[in-house]
Protein backbone atom coordinates (compact mmCIF):
# COMPACT_ATOMS: atom_id res chain seq x y z
CA UNK A 1 0.00 0.00 0.00
CA UNK A 2 1.15 3.53 -0.73
CA UNK A 3 1.83 6.08 1.97
CA UNK A 4 -0.47 9.06 1.47
CA UNK A 5 0.50 12.66 2.12
CA UNK A 6 -1.18 16.04 2.09
CA UNK A 7 0.55 18.50 -0.24
CA UNK A 8 -2.02 21.29 -0.31
CA UNK A 9 -4.48 22.79 2.17
CA UNK A 10 -7.17 25.36 1.49
CA UNK A 11 -9.44 26.81 4.16
CA UNK A 12 -12.20 29.36 4.37
CA UNK A 13 -13.86 29.76 7.75
CA UNK A 14 -15.08 32.20 10.35
CA UNK A 15 -11.52 32.46 11.68
CA UNK A 16 -9.77 32.94 8.38
CA UNK A 17 -10.58 33.44 4.75
CA UNK A 18 -7.47 31.51 3.78
CA UNK A 19 -5.02 29.01 5.27
CA UNK A 20 -2.61 31.49 6.80
CA UNK A 21 -5.34 33.56 8.49
CA UNK A 22 -6.86 30.33 9.78
CA UNK A 23 -3.52 29.15 11.16
CA UNK A 24 -2.88 32.47 12.85
CA UNK A 25 -6.31 32.47 14.50
CA UNK A 26 -5.78 28.94 15.84
CA UNK A 27 -2.42 29.95 17.23
CA UNK A 28 -3.81 33.11 18.85
CA UNK A 29 -7.00 31.47 20.05
CA UNK A 30 -9.17 33.94 18.18
CA UNK A 31 -12.90 33.27 18.06
CA UNK A 32 -14.95 33.67 14.91
CA UNK A 33 -18.23 33.59 16.78
CA UNK A 34 -20.44 36.66 16.72
CA UNK A 35 -24.01 37.79 16.36
CA UNK A 36 -25.84 36.85 13.15
CA UNK A 37 -25.39 39.54 10.54
CA UNK A 38 -28.71 38.70 8.87
CA UNK A 39 -31.50 40.66 10.63
CA UNK A 40 -33.99 38.01 9.49
CA UNK A 41 -32.54 35.72 12.16
CA UNK A 42 -33.12 38.14 15.04
CA UNK A 43 -36.12 36.23 16.43
CA UNK A 44 -34.25 32.95 16.87
CA UNK A 45 -33.59 31.71 20.40
CA UNK A 46 -29.86 31.69 19.65
CA UNK A 47 -28.15 34.73 18.18
CA UNK A 48 -24.54 33.65 17.77
CA UNK A 49 -22.90 31.85 14.90
CA UNK A 50 -19.50 31.47 13.26
CA UNK A 51 -20.03 33.22 9.94
CA UNK A 52 -17.51 33.82 7.17
CA UNK A 53 -17.62 37.61 7.22
CA UNK A 54 -16.69 39.78 4.31
CA UNK A 55 -16.96 37.02 1.73
CA UNK A 56 -17.77 38.56 -1.59
CA UNK A 57 -18.46 36.03 -4.36
CA UNK A 58 -17.49 38.66 -6.93
CA UNK A 59 -13.93 38.62 -5.62
CA UNK A 60 -13.66 34.96 -6.54
CA UNK A 61 -16.03 34.39 -9.46
CA UNK A 62 -17.29 36.04 -12.59
CA UNK A 63 -20.79 37.31 -11.73
CA UNK A 64 -22.48 34.78 -14.01
CA UNK A 65 -20.53 31.90 -12.44
CA UNK A 66 -21.30 33.12 -8.92
CA UNK A 67 -25.02 33.05 -9.78
CA UNK A 68 -24.76 29.37 -10.62
CA UNK A 69 -23.24 28.36 -7.29
CA UNK A 70 -24.76 28.18 -3.84
CA UNK A 71 -22.57 29.66 -1.10
CA UNK A 72 -21.48 26.18 0.03
CA UNK A 73 -20.19 25.36 -3.47
CA UNK A 74 -18.45 28.74 -3.68
CA UNK A 75 -16.64 27.90 -0.45
CA UNK A 76 -15.68 24.50 -1.87
CA UNK A 77 -14.08 26.10 -4.93
CA UNK A 78 -12.27 28.81 -2.98
CA UNK A 79 -10.74 26.22 -0.65
CA UNK A 80 -9.90 23.83 -3.50
CA UNK A 81 -8.11 26.60 -5.42
CA UNK A 82 -5.95 27.40 -2.41
CA UNK A 83 -5.11 23.74 -1.82
CA UNK A 84 -4.21 23.20 -5.46
CA UNK A 85 -2.07 26.35 -5.53
CA UNK A 86 -0.12 25.24 -2.47
CA UNK A 87 0.40 21.73 -3.82
CA UNK A 88 2.02 23.09 -6.99
CA UNK A 89 0.29 20.33 -8.99
CA UNK A 90 0.51 20.63 -12.74
CA UNK A 91 -2.62 19.34 -14.40
CA UNK A 92 -1.48 17.18 -17.29
CA UNK A 93 -4.23 15.44 -19.29
CA UNK A 94 -3.23 12.07 -17.78
CA UNK A 95 -3.32 13.42 -14.23
CA UNK A 96 -6.76 14.97 -14.72
CA UNK A 97 -8.03 11.51 -15.65
CA UNK A 98 -6.40 9.98 -12.60
CA UNK A 99 -7.54 12.45 -9.97
CA UNK A 100 -10.53 11.84 -7.69
CA UNK A 101 -12.73 14.42 -6.00
CA UNK A 102 -14.41 13.27 -2.81
CA UNK A 103 -16.22 15.95 -0.84
CA UNK A 104 -18.45 16.00 2.20
CA UNK A 105 -21.51 18.13 2.90
CA UNK A 106 -24.44 17.73 5.23
CA UNK A 107 -27.06 20.18 3.94
CA UNK A 108 -25.61 20.98 0.50
CA UNK A 109 -27.23 23.97 -1.15
CA UNK A 110 -30.31 24.13 1.04
CA UNK A 111 -29.93 27.93 1.26
CA UNK A 112 -30.90 28.07 -2.38
CA UNK A 113 -33.73 25.61 -1.84
CA UNK A 114 -35.00 27.52 1.18
CA UNK A 115 -35.15 30.71 -0.88
CA UNK A 116 -37.08 28.97 -3.64
CA UNK A 117 -39.53 27.37 -1.24
CA UNK A 118 -40.04 30.69 0.52
CA UNK A 119 -40.91 32.23 -2.84
CA UNK A 120 -43.52 29.62 -3.73
CA UNK A 121 -44.95 28.77 -0.31
CA UNK A 122 -44.92 32.14 1.37
CA UNK A 123 -44.72 34.73 -1.36
CA UNK A 124 -47.07 32.87 -3.67
CA UNK A 125 -44.72 33.20 -6.61
CA UNK A 126 -45.50 30.86 -9.48
CA UNK A 127 -41.96 29.51 -10.00
CA UNK A 128 -38.55 28.93 -8.42
CA UNK A 129 -35.19 29.66 -10.02
CA UNK A 130 -34.45 27.10 -12.75
CA UNK A 131 -31.04 26.32 -11.26
CA UNK A 132 -32.50 25.41 -7.86
CA UNK A 133 -31.92 21.68 -8.34
CA UNK A 134 -28.26 21.81 -9.50
CA UNK A 135 -27.43 24.52 -6.96
CA UNK A 136 -29.02 22.54 -4.13
CA UNK A 137 -27.54 19.09 -4.80
CA UNK A 138 -25.00 18.03 -2.18
CA UNK A 139 -22.48 17.18 -4.89
CA UNK A 140 -22.58 20.69 -6.36
CA UNK A 141 -19.23 21.42 -4.69
CA UNK A 142 -17.56 18.29 -6.09
CA UNK A 143 -18.99 18.98 -9.55
CA UNK A 144 -17.86 22.61 -9.46
CA UNK A 145 -14.31 21.52 -8.53
CA UNK A 146 -14.33 19.02 -11.40
CA UNK A 147 -15.39 21.74 -13.83
CA UNK A 148 -12.90 24.22 -12.41
CA UNK A 149 -9.85 22.03 -12.99
CA UNK A 150 -11.11 19.76 -15.75
CA UNK A 151 -10.72 16.70 -13.54
CA UNK A 152 -12.39 13.63 -14.99
CA UNK A 153 -11.65 10.91 -12.42
CA UNK A 154 -14.14 9.54 -9.90
CA UNK A 155 -16.01 12.32 -8.09
CA UNK A 156 -18.73 12.09 -5.51
CA UNK A 157 -20.01 13.49 -2.24
CA UNK A 158 -20.51 11.79 1.07
CA UNK A 159 -23.27 13.00 3.35
CA UNK A 160 -23.09 11.63 6.86
CA UNK A 161 -24.18 14.68 8.85
CA UNK A 162 -21.35 16.00 11.02
CA UNK A 163 -18.92 13.29 9.90
CA UNK A 164 -19.42 13.92 6.15
CA UNK A 165 -16.03 15.34 5.30
CA UNK A 166 -14.14 13.02 7.66
CA UNK A 167 -15.72 10.11 5.80
CA UNK A 168 -14.88 11.83 2.51
CA UNK A 169 -11.21 12.24 3.46
CA UNK A 170 -11.08 8.64 4.68
CA UNK A 171 -12.49 7.48 1.37
CA UNK A 172 -10.08 9.60 -0.68
CA UNK A 173 -7.16 8.48 1.49
CA UNK A 174 -8.00 4.83 0.92
CA UNK A 175 -8.41 5.35 -2.83
CA UNK A 176 -4.99 6.96 -3.15
CA UNK A 177 -3.50 4.38 -0.83
CA UNK A 178 -4.82 1.50 -2.93
CA UNK A 179 -3.78 3.10 -6.19
CA UNK A 180 -7.32 3.71 -7.45
CA UNK A 181 -6.28 7.26 -8.26
CA UNK A 182 -3.04 9.21 -8.36
CA UNK A 183 -4.22 12.34 -6.64
CA UNK A 184 -7.38 13.26 -4.78
CA UNK A 185 -8.98 16.55 -3.95
CA UNK A 186 -10.94 16.00 -0.79
CA UNK A 187 -12.53 17.86 2.09
CA UNK A 188 -15.90 19.41 2.77
CA UNK A 189 -17.95 22.56 2.68
CA UNK A 190 -21.06 23.87 4.34
CA UNK A 191 -23.18 27.03 4.41
CA UNK A 192 -26.13 26.19 6.65
CA UNK A 193 -27.40 29.65 7.54
CA UNK A 194 -30.90 29.75 6.14
CA UNK A 195 -33.94 30.55 8.22
CA UNK A 196 -35.54 27.13 7.73
CA UNK A 197 -32.42 25.22 8.73
CA UNK A 198 -31.82 27.45 11.74
CA UNK A 199 -35.43 26.96 12.90
CA UNK A 200 -34.83 23.20 12.72
CA UNK A 201 -31.70 23.55 14.88
CA UNK A 202 -33.62 25.77 17.28
CA UNK A 203 -36.29 23.10 17.63
CA UNK A 204 -33.68 20.50 18.49
CA UNK A 205 -32.47 22.58 21.43
CA UNK A 206 -28.81 21.76 21.04
CA UNK A 207 -27.55 25.20 20.00
CA UNK A 208 -26.05 27.40 22.69
CA UNK A 209 -27.82 30.66 23.54
CA UNK A 210 -24.34 31.99 24.37
CA UNK A 211 -21.17 30.47 22.90
CA UNK A 212 -19.86 26.97 22.46
CA UNK A 213 -17.75 25.94 25.50
CA UNK A 214 -16.48 22.45 24.76
CA UNK A 215 -15.78 20.22 27.78
CA UNK A 216 -16.48 23.09 30.17
CA UNK A 217 -18.97 22.59 33.00
CA UNK A 218 -20.92 25.66 31.88
CA UNK A 219 -21.39 24.42 28.30
CA UNK A 220 -24.90 24.83 26.97
CA UNK A 221 -24.74 23.70 23.37
CA UNK A 222 -22.99 24.09 20.05
CA UNK A 223 -22.46 27.17 17.92
CA UNK A 224 -23.14 26.62 14.23
CA UNK A 225 -20.51 27.60 11.69
CA UNK A 226 -19.93 27.71 7.96
CA UNK A 227 -16.91 27.27 5.72
CA UNK A 228 -14.82 24.75 3.85
CA UNK A 229 -11.48 23.02 3.83
CA UNK A 230 -10.00 21.10 0.93
CA UNK A 231 -6.83 19.07 0.57
CA UNK A 232 -4.67 17.81 -2.24
CA UNK A 233 -3.53 14.33 -1.30
CA UNK A 234 -1.24 11.98 -3.20
CA UNK A 235 1.25 9.19 -2.59
CA UNK A 236 4.42 10.11 -0.75
CA UNK A 237 6.40 8.66 -3.60
CA UNK A 238 4.66 10.83 -6.17
CA UNK A 239 5.00 13.97 -4.08
CA UNK A 240 8.71 13.43 -3.57
CA UNK A 241 9.27 12.58 -7.23
CA UNK A 242 7.75 15.85 -8.39
CA UNK A 243 9.64 17.83 -5.79
CA UNK A 244 6.60 18.82 -3.72
CA UNK A 245 6.84 19.39 0.00
CA UNK A 246 4.50 17.04 1.90
CA UNK A 247 2.85 18.83 4.82
CA UNK A 248 1.74 15.75 6.75
CA UNK A 249 0.90 12.12 6.23
CA UNK A 250 -2.58 10.66 6.50
CA UNK A 251 -1.60 7.62 8.50
CA UNK A 252 -4.91 5.87 9.03
CA UNK A 253 -8.67 6.05 9.16
CA UNK A 254 -11.28 4.38 11.33
CA UNK A 255 -15.03 4.25 10.81
CA UNK A 256 -17.85 2.74 12.83
CA UNK A 257 -21.55 3.03 13.54
CA UNK A 258 -23.09 3.03 17.00
CA UNK A 259 -26.36 1.17 16.36
CA UNK A 260 -27.41 2.89 19.57
CA UNK A 261 -29.56 6.01 19.10
CA UNK A 262 -30.40 8.41 16.30
CA UNK A 263 -28.97 11.46 18.10
CA UNK A 264 -27.23 10.33 21.30
CA UNK A 265 -23.64 9.20 20.88
CA UNK A 266 -22.22 5.99 22.23
CA UNK A 267 -18.74 6.01 23.75
CA UNK A 268 -18.18 2.44 22.55
CA UNK A 269 -18.90 3.29 18.91
CA UNK A 270 -16.59 6.30 18.99
CA UNK A 271 -13.86 4.34 20.79
CA UNK A 272 -14.09 1.64 18.14
CA UNK A 273 -13.46 4.17 15.36
CA UNK A 274 -10.50 5.63 17.27
CA UNK A 275 -8.98 2.19 17.81
CA UNK A 276 -9.48 1.35 14.15
CA UNK A 277 -7.73 4.55 13.06
CA UNK A 278 -4.73 3.79 15.28
CA UNK A 279 -4.58 0.20 14.17
CA UNK A 280 -4.92 1.26 10.51
CA UNK A 281 -2.01 3.67 11.05
CA UNK A 282 -0.07 0.81 12.62
CA UNK A 283 0.74 2.71 15.79
CA UNK A 284 0.37 2.08 19.50
CA UNK A 285 -2.08 4.38 21.28
CA UNK A 286 0.80 5.89 23.30
CA UNK A 287 2.28 7.56 20.24
CA UNK A 288 -0.67 9.91 19.89
CA UNK A 289 0.17 13.38 21.21
CA UNK A 290 -2.86 15.44 20.26
CA UNK A 291 -6.57 14.88 19.70
CA UNK A 292 -8.68 17.38 17.82
CA UNK A 293 -11.96 16.44 19.43
CA UNK A 294 -15.42 16.43 17.93
CA UNK A 295 -16.15 18.52 21.06
CA UNK A 296 -19.46 20.10 20.09
CA UNK A 297 -20.11 21.66 23.48
CA UNK A 298 -23.45 19.91 23.89
CA UNK A 299 -24.47 18.38 27.19
CA UNK A 300 -24.30 14.89 25.77
CA UNK A 301 -21.36 14.83 23.33
CA UNK A 302 -18.51 15.97 25.49
CA UNK A 303 -18.80 13.44 28.36
CA UNK A 304 -19.42 10.69 25.83
CA UNK A 305 -16.33 11.67 23.83
CA UNK A 306 -14.25 11.84 27.01
CA UNK A 307 -15.42 8.33 27.81
CA UNK A 308 -14.52 7.20 24.29
CA UNK A 309 -11.00 8.62 24.64
CA UNK A 310 -10.55 6.82 27.95
CA UNK A 311 -11.84 3.59 26.44
CA UNK A 312 -9.54 3.83 23.42
CA UNK A 313 -6.41 5.24 25.06
CA UNK A 314 -6.73 4.16 28.68
CA UNK A 315 -4.51 6.14 30.99
CA UNK A 316 -2.65 7.66 28.05
CA UNK A 317 -5.72 9.89 27.49
CA UNK A 318 -4.59 11.84 30.57
CA UNK A 319 -1.16 12.46 29.08
CA UNK A 320 -1.92 13.98 25.70
CA UNK A 321 -3.63 17.23 24.77
CA UNK A 322 -7.24 17.33 23.61
CA UNK A 323 -8.87 20.43 22.19
CA UNK A 324 -12.03 21.32 20.35
CA UNK A 325 -11.49 24.10 17.84
CA UNK A 326 -15.28 24.37 17.36
CA UNK A 327 -15.23 27.11 20.00
CA UNK A 328 -13.38 29.18 17.37
CA UNK A 329 -14.77 28.20 13.93
CA UNK A 330 -18.11 26.83 15.11
CA UNK A 331 -19.65 23.51 14.26
CA UNK A 332 -19.49 23.51 10.48
CA UNK A 333 -21.45 20.24 10.15
CA UNK A 334 -20.45 18.58 6.89
CA UNK A 335 -17.29 20.68 6.69
CA UNK A 336 -16.28 20.01 10.30
CA UNK A 337 -14.14 16.94 9.63
CA UNK A 338 -12.21 18.82 6.94
CA UNK A 339 -11.74 22.12 8.78
CA UNK A 340 -10.68 20.23 11.91
CA UNK A 341 -8.34 18.01 9.89
CA UNK A 342 -6.75 21.22 8.63
CA UNK A 343 -6.38 22.42 12.23
CA UNK A 344 -4.87 19.07 13.21
CA UNK A 345 -2.38 19.02 10.33
CA UNK A 346 -1.36 22.62 11.00
CA UNK A 347 -0.88 21.76 14.68
CA UNK A 348 1.49 18.95 13.68
CA UNK A 349 3.40 20.96 11.11
CA UNK A 350 3.75 24.16 13.15
CA UNK A 351 4.15 22.55 16.58
CA UNK A 352 1.42 24.74 18.06
CA UNK A 353 -1.63 22.95 19.46
CA UNK A 354 -4.80 25.07 19.25
CA UNK A 355 -6.74 25.70 22.46
CA UNK A 356 -10.28 24.95 23.58
CA UNK A 357 -11.68 28.45 23.78
CA UNK A 358 -14.42 29.75 26.13
CA UNK A 359 -13.42 27.19 28.75
CA UNK A 360 -14.43 28.23 32.26
CA UNK A 361 -14.34 25.28 34.61
CA UNK A 362 -13.71 21.53 34.52
CA UNK A 363 -16.73 19.26 34.37
CA UNK A 364 -16.37 16.08 36.44
CA UNK A 365 -18.31 14.33 33.65
CA UNK A 366 -15.44 15.16 31.29
CA UNK A 367 -12.83 13.75 33.60
CA UNK A 368 -9.37 15.12 34.17
CA UNK A 369 -8.09 15.30 30.61
CA UNK A 370 -5.98 18.21 29.40
CA UNK A 371 -8.39 20.21 27.22
CA UNK A 372 -5.89 23.00 26.54
CA UNK A 373 -8.17 25.65 28.04
CA UNK A 374 -8.08 29.02 26.28
CA UNK A 375 -4.41 29.13 25.27
CA UNK A 376 -2.49 27.37 22.55
CA UNK A 377 0.60 25.46 23.57
CA UNK A 378 3.79 24.48 21.82
CA UNK A 379 4.34 20.77 21.52
CA UNK A 380 6.33 18.46 19.35
CA UNK A 381 3.77 15.87 18.36
CA UNK A 382 4.30 13.06 15.87
CA UNK A 383 0.80 11.60 15.65
CA UNK A 384 -2.56 13.31 16.08
CA UNK A 385 -6.13 12.26 15.45
CA UNK A 386 -9.24 14.17 14.45
CA UNK A 387 -12.61 12.88 15.67
CA UNK A 388 -15.92 13.29 13.89
CA UNK A 389 -19.08 11.77 15.33
CA UNK A 390 -22.33 12.32 13.46
CA UNK A 391 -25.98 12.27 14.36
CA UNK A 392 -27.19 8.87 13.34
CA UNK A 393 -24.30 7.33 15.25
CA UNK A 394 -21.80 7.39 12.38
CA UNK A 395 -18.17 7.89 13.39
CA UNK A 396 -15.05 8.70 11.40
CA UNK A 397 -11.57 9.23 12.85
CA UNK A 398 -8.49 10.26 10.91
CA UNK A 399 -4.92 9.77 12.09
CA UNK A 400 -2.23 12.16 10.86
CA UNK A 401 1.53 12.05 11.15
CA UNK A 402 4.01 14.91 11.16
CA UNK A 403 6.61 14.71 8.41
CA UNK B 1 -57.11 28.41 32.20
CA UNK B 2 -58.47 26.23 35.04
CA UNK B 3 -55.59 24.45 36.66
CA UNK B 4 -57.20 21.02 36.54
CA UNK B 5 -57.42 21.27 32.77
CA UNK B 6 -53.67 21.37 32.32
CA UNK B 7 -52.67 18.00 33.75
CA UNK B 8 -54.83 15.75 31.53
CA UNK B 9 -53.80 17.68 28.44
CA UNK B 10 -50.09 17.34 29.27
CA UNK B 11 -50.56 13.62 29.90
CA UNK B 12 -52.42 13.25 26.62
CA UNK B 13 -49.65 15.00 24.67
CA UNK B 14 -47.03 12.77 26.30
CA UNK B 15 -49.03 9.65 25.45
CA UNK B 16 -49.62 10.82 21.87
CA UNK B 17 -46.01 11.78 21.28
CA UNK B 18 -44.70 8.58 22.81
CA UNK B 19 -47.40 6.49 21.11
CA UNK B 20 -48.42 5.06 24.45
CA UNK B 21 -51.76 4.02 25.92
CA UNK B 22 -52.95 7.21 27.74
CA UNK B 23 -53.84 5.10 30.79
CA UNK B 24 -50.18 4.26 31.31
CA UNK B 25 -49.08 7.90 31.69
CA UNK B 26 -49.58 9.50 35.09
CA UNK B 27 -48.23 12.59 36.79
CA UNK B 28 -46.06 10.35 38.90
CA UNK B 29 -44.57 8.40 35.99
CA UNK B 30 -40.83 8.78 35.68
CA UNK B 31 -39.19 9.35 32.31
CA UNK B 32 -37.40 6.07 32.88
CA UNK B 33 -40.67 4.14 33.30
CA UNK B 34 -42.02 5.70 30.13
CA UNK B 35 -38.77 5.14 28.21
CA UNK B 36 -38.36 8.88 27.56
CA UNK B 37 -34.84 9.97 26.60
CA UNK B 38 -33.63 13.53 26.07
CA UNK B 39 -34.67 13.67 22.41
CA UNK B 40 -38.12 12.26 23.29
CA UNK B 41 -38.44 15.03 25.87
CA UNK B 42 -37.68 17.63 23.20
CA UNK B 43 -40.39 16.05 21.01
CA UNK B 44 -42.92 16.14 23.84
CA UNK B 45 -42.11 19.77 24.61
CA UNK B 46 -42.67 20.60 20.94
CA UNK B 47 -46.11 18.99 21.32
CA UNK B 48 -46.78 20.97 24.50
CA UNK B 49 -45.73 24.25 22.87
CA UNK B 50 -48.25 23.65 20.10
CA UNK B 51 -50.99 22.42 22.43
CA UNK B 52 -50.78 25.33 24.86
CA UNK B 53 -49.42 27.96 22.47
CA UNK B 54 -46.41 28.61 24.68
CA UNK B 55 -42.65 28.90 24.15
CA UNK B 56 -40.48 26.85 26.44
CA UNK B 57 -37.00 28.37 26.82
CA UNK B 58 -33.97 26.09 26.36
CA UNK B 59 -32.81 26.57 29.94
CA UNK B 60 -36.19 25.36 31.25
CA UNK B 61 -35.92 22.27 29.08
CA UNK B 62 -32.65 21.31 30.70
CA UNK B 63 -34.35 21.24 34.09
CA UNK B 64 -37.24 19.04 33.08
CA UNK B 65 -36.65 15.55 34.42
CA UNK B 66 -40.14 14.14 35.00
CA UNK B 67 -43.79 14.27 33.93
CA UNK B 68 -44.51 16.36 36.99
CA UNK B 69 -41.85 18.88 35.88
CA UNK B 70 -43.64 19.11 32.54
CA UNK B 71 -47.02 19.77 34.15
CA UNK B 72 -45.51 22.35 36.49
CA UNK B 73 -43.59 23.98 33.67
CA UNK B 74 -46.69 24.30 31.47
CA UNK B 75 -48.70 25.63 34.41
CA UNK B 76 -46.11 28.31 35.03
CA UNK B 77 -45.94 29.34 31.37
CA UNK B 78 -49.73 29.42 31.08
CA UNK B 79 -49.88 31.80 34.01
CA UNK B 80 -51.92 29.49 36.25
CA UNK B 81 -50.90 29.57 39.86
Amino acid sequence: MRRVVVTGIGVISAIGRNRSEFEQSLREGRSGIGQFTNPAFSELRFQNAAEVLGFSPEEHFAPKDADMLDRFAQFAIVAAREAVAQSGIEWTPALKENTAIITGSCVGGKNTEDQGFWDVYKMGKPRVHPMTIPKTMANAGASAISLEFGITGPAFTISTACASSAHAIAQAFNMVRMGQCEVALTGGSEAPFSFGILKAWEAMRVVSPTVCRPFSKQRDGMTLGEGAAMFVIESLERAVARGARPIAEIAGSGMSSDAHHITQPSPEGAAKAIRMALSDAGIEAERTGYVNAHGTGTTVNDPSETQALLLAFGDHARRFAVSSTKAMHGHTLGAAGAIESAATILALSTGVLPPTLNYIEADPLCGDLDFLPNHACKADVEYAISNSFAFGGLNAVLAFRRL
Amino acid sequence: MPEDEITPRVLRIIAETQRKDPDTVTVDSSFEELGIDSMDAVNIIFGLENEFNINVPDEEVRNIKSVRDMVEGVRKLCGAS
